[in-house]
């Protein structure tokens, strides 16, 4: 019976956790409009999290997208339908794996930094000497963050569907030989603004308030030693990318975005 | 007090007499730093009553706890320094959030960092400083606010012999010219016998309090066998 225990256990500690990010959650709400704006500290964050993620989203887009114009081209020339490859391309970057993978990218950088800053200032009681100075850790330290997550997410997955439309052109056109003009205007003709922009729009958005709430309360809640900070980042980068696949999942299945 | 299912103290009181020098004495594991973060909230105890100023810190929510800690500083062991803000800053931002003039709050600082030695270390990071340094700039900060009650945990861990003296000096210093109660917690008991002007001594089974001098002459054979060893140990 011992293993219906732990079963238990296990149960009970998730609900707790859940419990806790929830409240985590809720904190972080009603600290995003409680002043100070923290509008220095916010602006320093979309640095760190946004420029300083540029490369990685540029290179990664630009790879994406030649690999999709090459499988997509190879594809489309059994039916004959190569000119269609602009589309191919471009739906599949911004219905999918734009914000998708722009997402897994910065939980992967942005938001495991984020963990390691946060849980290194509970290890050293950074945390607490805010607390003792009468400041919310919360409202200083993980608002302006998560806020900056959420804002930087959708210009990121932009960059990196834009990145990979070029990355389509270059082999599409520069290698196999498709027509400049084909390209682009199966593009145009296939990508609806509100549908399929502004979709990729709101689904960055969520993954960027998803990456941001988990980063923030897994830094926040690890155990003060160096393992536990290393323990909390892990679970940032696996806790934080299932997340964000189910989470596709629901928005796709939902509204069809 | 207990963490999960293991105690830390169980039966404990004591106080701390107003405008004085109190130092908290005991062995490793005894709950020394539990009992600074009992009186400044951070921890909450599994029953009992902790008074600060006459408020019951056990009893009230995060938010009204902020009220309290205002009349509070506490100096951490590792400093507890900021180290993505210089030393200014670091100094400066409880102020700041008050919403404090920057001219007053550039008097401020230097009148705090004056106040325990230290000049010309604003631009500086806290990665930058010695150990002493680090130790002289957290205890800038835990006065910035000019607290009822000053918390000061460790004050000489890790120091040299001649560190220790200065920073010794600065407490003393501090607790004359700003007149707050101050509680030390040290392992260096001549230091703390130095300073002290009451004592409390966490004993494995129990917690005795007194004046220093009484306490190491008293009939208690534990407490002389305790200050009298560790004030070998360290003179060794």
């Amino acid at each position: 019976m011992r293993w219906v225990q732990d079963l238990g256990a296990t149960a009970l500690r998730f609900v707790d956790d859940l419990g806790r990010f929830g409240l985590f959650t809720a904190q972080l709400v009603r600290a995003l409009v409680l002043p100070p704006p923290r509008v220095r500290a916010f602006v320093d964050e979309l640095y760190k999290l946004g420029v300083l993620s540029f490369v990685i989203i540029t290179v990664c887009g630009l790879a994406v997208g030649m690999v999709l114009g090459l499988q997509g081209y190879n594809t489309l020339a059994r039916f004959g339908a190569t000119n269609s490859l602009g589309a191919v391309v471009g739906l599949s970057l911004l219905r999918e794996l734009g914000p998708v993978l722009t997402a897994l990218l910065a939980t992967g950088r942005a938001g495991s930094a984020t963990t390691a800053e946060i849980g290194t200032m509970v290890a050293t009681e950074q945390l607490d000497g805010l607390r003792m100075m009468s400041i919310d850790p919360v409202h200083f330290v993980a608002m302006p963050r998560a806020a900056a997550m959420v804002a930087v997410m959708p210009l990121l997955a932009a960059l990196f569907t834009t990145m990979g439309i070029f990355g389509g052109y270059l082999i599409g056109v520069g290698l196999m030989g498709l027509d400049g003009g084909a390209y682009l205007s199966s593009l145009e003709s296939s990508v609806d603004f509100r549908d399929d922009v502004l979709g990729s729009f709101v689904k960055a958005l969520v993954f960027g308030a998803l990456t941001g709430l988990i980063a923030t309360y897994r830094g926040y809640t690890s155990a003060p030693t160096s393992a536990g900070v290393s323990a909390a980042t892990t679970s940032t980068v696996v806790v934080g990318s299932v997340t964000i696949l189910l989470v596709d999942y629901v928005i796709t299945a939902l509204w069809g975005v | 007090m207990a963490f999960g299912s293991r105690p830390v103290f169980r039966d404990l009181s004591c106080r701390f007499p107003k405008g004085r020098v109190s130092c908290i004495l005991g062995g490793s594991g005894s709950g020394k730093s539990t009992m600074l973060k009992l009186i400044g909230g951070l921890v909450r105890p599994t029953a009992g009553r902790v008074l600060v100023d006459g408020d019951d810190v056990t009893a009230l929510s995060e938010r009204d706890l902020y009220r309290v800690r205002r009349k509070l500083g506490m100096m951490f062991q590792g400093g507890a320094l900021l180290d993505s803000m210089t030393v200014f800053d670091n100094l400066a931002l409880p102020l700041r959030e008050r919403g404090e003039p920057e001219s007053r709050i550039a008097d401020e600082v230097h009148d705090r960092l004056a106040a325990v030695g230290l000049q010309d270390v604003d631009p500086l990071l806290p990665g930058q400083l010695s150990g002493g340094m680090v130790k002289r700039v957290a205890l800038a900060r835990a006065i910035i606010q000019r607290p009822v009650i000053l918390l000061v945990d460790e004050p000489f861990s890790g120091l040299d012999p001649i560190s220790t003296r200065r920073i010794e000096g600065v407490l003393l210093d501090v607790n004359q010219k700003f007149g707050m109660t101050m509680l030390v917690i040290s392992h260096d008991v001549p230091s703390t016998l130095r300073m002290a002007n009451w004592l409390v001594l966490l004993l494995p089974e129990r917690a005795v309090e007194g004046e220093p001098r009484a306490l190491a002459t008293g009939r208690d054979a534990e407490v002389v066998e305790f200050l009298t060893s560790s004030e070998a140990t360290s003179a060794a």
